[in-house]
């Protein structure tokens, strides 16, 4: 009952967490291209827009900051033996990111924020982009420790723990790439979709039309590469696990029988040791798999059953991730081919269909991680320690006190984390020499 | 060798933590004047004055958290799990300070809301400080635990007189140190005058708890020992009483709040570094039985990683203090706060 409830704990920390990084991760770039086209033209209007989505930003970049400092502790507090087994390893990575990106992204934002008229111009700049690459250094460093966990290397086992053996390995893990560039790449649909989305709501109101062309069309080019970028390393990503994983790749498929040209059931209903399936796509599976529509792929009954993790939700949470992912993909080379054409604002259906997709990215990713973190089940580091063997000595009584505690203070936290957007958002950009654009900041 | 990075990595984490004491110190003690701020142009001056420093003061305690982490899992394992719940809530405690101070910052908010966030703000800043002096009293003097676990109700038994101590301790000096940055930093010549006259009257306040800290040490823990054992180091503890006293002649004589901010802090820099020090190499230990300790030598992690942290640590230190010293220099201009 303590490990369901630190899981359930963790899971929720970690998902609110998720809420605010990806976002800060890619309007951090974002805003950062917005910035260097103001220095490098001299046009106003990109400063304007530049300090308009960087307001978005700074709400949920301070709010990702806190939610993390929960996260980095709750190694310690929750999975005390999990920590005590992996520290070795696993610190180092979380050790890294604090010294090499958090002081970077934290310091130079509070520059870019509140020193306008402070800094030089491209002084400003420079800080805008040691944020942009502070956001996605860390980023670096905690998929690292993350791919460890999913496939560990580089380590020995010595002194009843897992000793880092050669931190090359473990930063060249090429799980963790794997990931990185998947995750990235998620990052930015999320931050594109807000741009698209916000743009489009002022768009259709016919408000700062000048400003929101400009962030409109931005916004749709790095959404239609992120999408598709996320396509393509998303194949790479079902191989990676294919090679590593394969109890994970059976359960993302709810694949039973090994079988060679194993079909993608994109409508199922899965069941234990047999799915009853709508619609199935022959040889899909084993092409994502090995790129190969005839590979043989390794079913769930030939693992041994301990070793299974939990298959529908798996299962699920993976369809619920491709299918926003192509619901998006779809979506965004209509609107951007559009655009081109010149005819968007003119498509006032698409325009209120940005808007509302605006969670469609978020969902997506945090199914993801479901299927990258649950498919990892019942394994904490993959093949090393167990879940079951890596939760802390405490009391029930502790354990449910925090996650009530928790469920309430991080459910406040989204509703500001939205109530600020949608306000910021709403009230659109105003022009940076407004005496107001100052004092709101 | 490996004896030497360990002593090393030692001195760095109670380095770190001690570092994030002196410098978040100053922010909690501003958020805590923002629950007590009288009327709305004070409030809003003090939340202006810790908004643009709070974040990058609070990722010393991610990196003191991670450090303890990648150097001594054990520590941070046992550490963190056995505080569960005061943990708990000092995490909750620097989330609420961050929701209140972003809930706070917009303008157009009726005076009730902005006065109940900044209330929200003071308790939450409150929480923290006293917490962690509370933890950190309780590690200075040893836990409760026996071969058979945890004695008595955990919670509970941190809430004991030297624990109490030091977390009064850190409250009052945090405060102090808060109003000296409130007195250096706000625009309005008559709220600087009042944070002045909090920092003159919180003084005497944090003369006495920390004469009793130090006194106390002698009777209620083992934190003298290697002082008297190894004299040389006794200079830390007098380093640490002499900026208390500068702090004083800064606030009392000179009338320059930076400068008391810069002796504050530094105070309470090198009272945790007593304190760590006094520890040496135990880190977390039973005051019950003598024989249940952790140190830096039974708990550390290998030495190919604490060579390659040092490494790491060694090359970005450097460039951390450079440009926190660059924001520090940009944001710590007198009575400025127009241009935000």
């Amino acid at each position: 009952m303590v490990t369901l409830l630190s899981r359930i704990q963790f899971a929720m920390t970690v998902g609110f967490h998720f809420i605010f990084v990806p976002m800060t991760i890619g309007m951090a770039l974002f805003v950062a291209i917005l910035e260097t086209l103001y220095v490098r033209r001299g046009d106003e209007r990109y400063k304007t827009l530049a300090r308009f989505f960087g307001k978005l930003f700074t709400v949920n970049f301070v709010l990702g900051v806190v939610t993390g400092v929960t996260m980095e502790f709750q190694f310690g507090t929750n999975w005390s033996q999990y920590s005590e087994f992996m520290g070795d390893i696993f610190g180092s990575p979380l050790a890294v990111e604090a010294m090499m990106a958090f002081f970077l992204e934290s310091t130079f934002l509070s520059i870019w924020i509140f020193g306008w008229n402070k800094v030089s111009k491209k002084f400003h700049l420079f800080s805008a982009w040691m944020v942009a690459i502070g956001t996605a250094l860390s980023a670096v460093w905690i998929i690292v420790a993350n791919g460890f966990m999913q496939h560990p290397v580089g380590y020995v086992l010595r002194n009843g723990r897992a000793e880092m053996e050669n931190f090359w390995a473990v930063l060249f893990n090429p799980y963790a790439w794997h990931t990185y560039v998947h995750v990235i790449m998620a990052c930015w649909t999320v931050a594109g979709g807000i741009v698209v989305g916000v743009s489009a709501w002022h768009l259709l109101r016919k408000q700062h039309v000048d400003l929101m062309k400009i962030s409109m069309s931005m916004g749709l080019t790095l959404i239609l590469i992120s999408t598709i970028g996320n396509a393509v390393t998303g194949h790479f990503n079902g191989q990676n696990v294919a090679l590593r994983q394969p109890a994970k790749l059976a359960a993302m498929e709810a694949l039973w029988e090994t079988q060679q040209g194993a079909g993608f059931p994109l409508i199922m209903i899965p069941g234990n040791g047999q799915n009853i399936e709508i619609l199935t796509i022959p040889g899909l599976t084993s092409f994502l798999a090995y790129n190969s529509f005839s590979a043989e792929v390794k079913g769930l009954k030939d693992f041994a059953p301990e070793e299974l993790p939990p298959v529908a939700f798996t299962a699920w949470s993976f369809r619920i991730m491709i299918t926003l992912g192509v619901f998006l993909l779809i979506v965004a080379i209509l609107a951007f081919v559009w655009n081109r054409k010149g005819v968007l604002e003119q498509k006032p259906g698409m325009l209120k269909l940005l808007t509302w997709m605006i969670p469609v990215p978020y969902i997506a990713t945090t199914f993801g991680w479901i299927v990258a973190e649950v498919g990892r089940q019942p394994w904490t580091v993959y093949g090393l320690i167990s879940t079951a063997d890596s939760v802390s000595p405490i009391s029930l009584t502790d354990v449910t006190l925090s996650l009530g505690l928790m469920a309430v203070i991080y459910s406040l936290l989204v509703i500001l984390d939205v109530y600020l957007l949608v306000r910021f958002a709403k009230a659109g950009p105003i022009a940076a020499d407004q005496p107001e654009a100052v004092a709101a900041d | 060798m490996y004896e030497l990075l360990q002593i090393i990595w030692f001195a760095l984490w109670g380095l770190l933590w001690a570092i994030y004491f002196g410098l978040d110190g100053f922010d909690l003690g501003s958020g805590m004047w923002a629950g007590l701020a009288k009327d709305k142009k004070e409030r809003d001056a003090v939340i202006a004055s810790l908004a643009p420093v709070w974040d990058g003061n609070e990722v010393w305690v991610i990196t003191a958290g991670g450090v303890t982490f990648a150097a001594f899992p054990k520590i941070y394992a046992v550490m963190f799990s056995s505080l569960y719940i005061p943990l708990i809530l000092i995490l909750l405690g620097l989330v609420l300070r961050v929701v209140a101070i972003e809930f706070y910052h917009h303008q157009d908010y009726s005076p009730a809301w902005q006065n109940f966030w900044a209330k929200v703000l003071g308790v939450a800043s409150l929480v923290v400080a006293l917490l962690f002096g509370v933890a950190f009293g309780n590690l200075f003097e040893g836990l409760p635990i026996t071969a058979e676990g945890w004695q008595g109700n955990v919670t509970l038994s941190l809430l004991n007189p030297y624990g109490i101590l030091i977390g009064l301790l850190w409250v009052c000096a945090f405060l102090m140190n808060g109003s000296s940055w409130l007195a250096h930093k706000c625009p309005d010549a008559d709220v600087r005058a009042k944070y002045m006259g909090m920092a003159k009257k919180l003084y005497p306040v944090v003369l006495v708890l920390a004469v009793l800290a130090l006194g106390l040490a002698f009777v209620m823990t083992s934190l003298w020992e290697n002082y008297l054992k190894i004299p040389v180091l006794l200079i830390v503890p007098l380093a640490a009483v002499v900026m208390l006293l500068w702090t004083g002649y800064n606030i009392y004589k000179v009338g320059n709040p930076f400068k008391a901010l810069w002796t504050g802090s530094l105070t309470v820099l090198l009272a945790a570094v007593w304190g760590v020090g006094g520890m040496f190499p135990k880190m977390i230990f039973s005051k019950l039985d003598p024989a249940i300790v952790l140190d830096c030598f039974n708990s550390s992690s290998s030495q190919y990683t604490l060579t390659f942290m040092l490494i790491v640590v060694l090359i970005f230190l450097p460039f951390v203090l450079l440009y926190q010293g660059f924001a520090l220099k940009t944001f710590g201009k007198h009575h400025d706060l127009t241009s935000y």
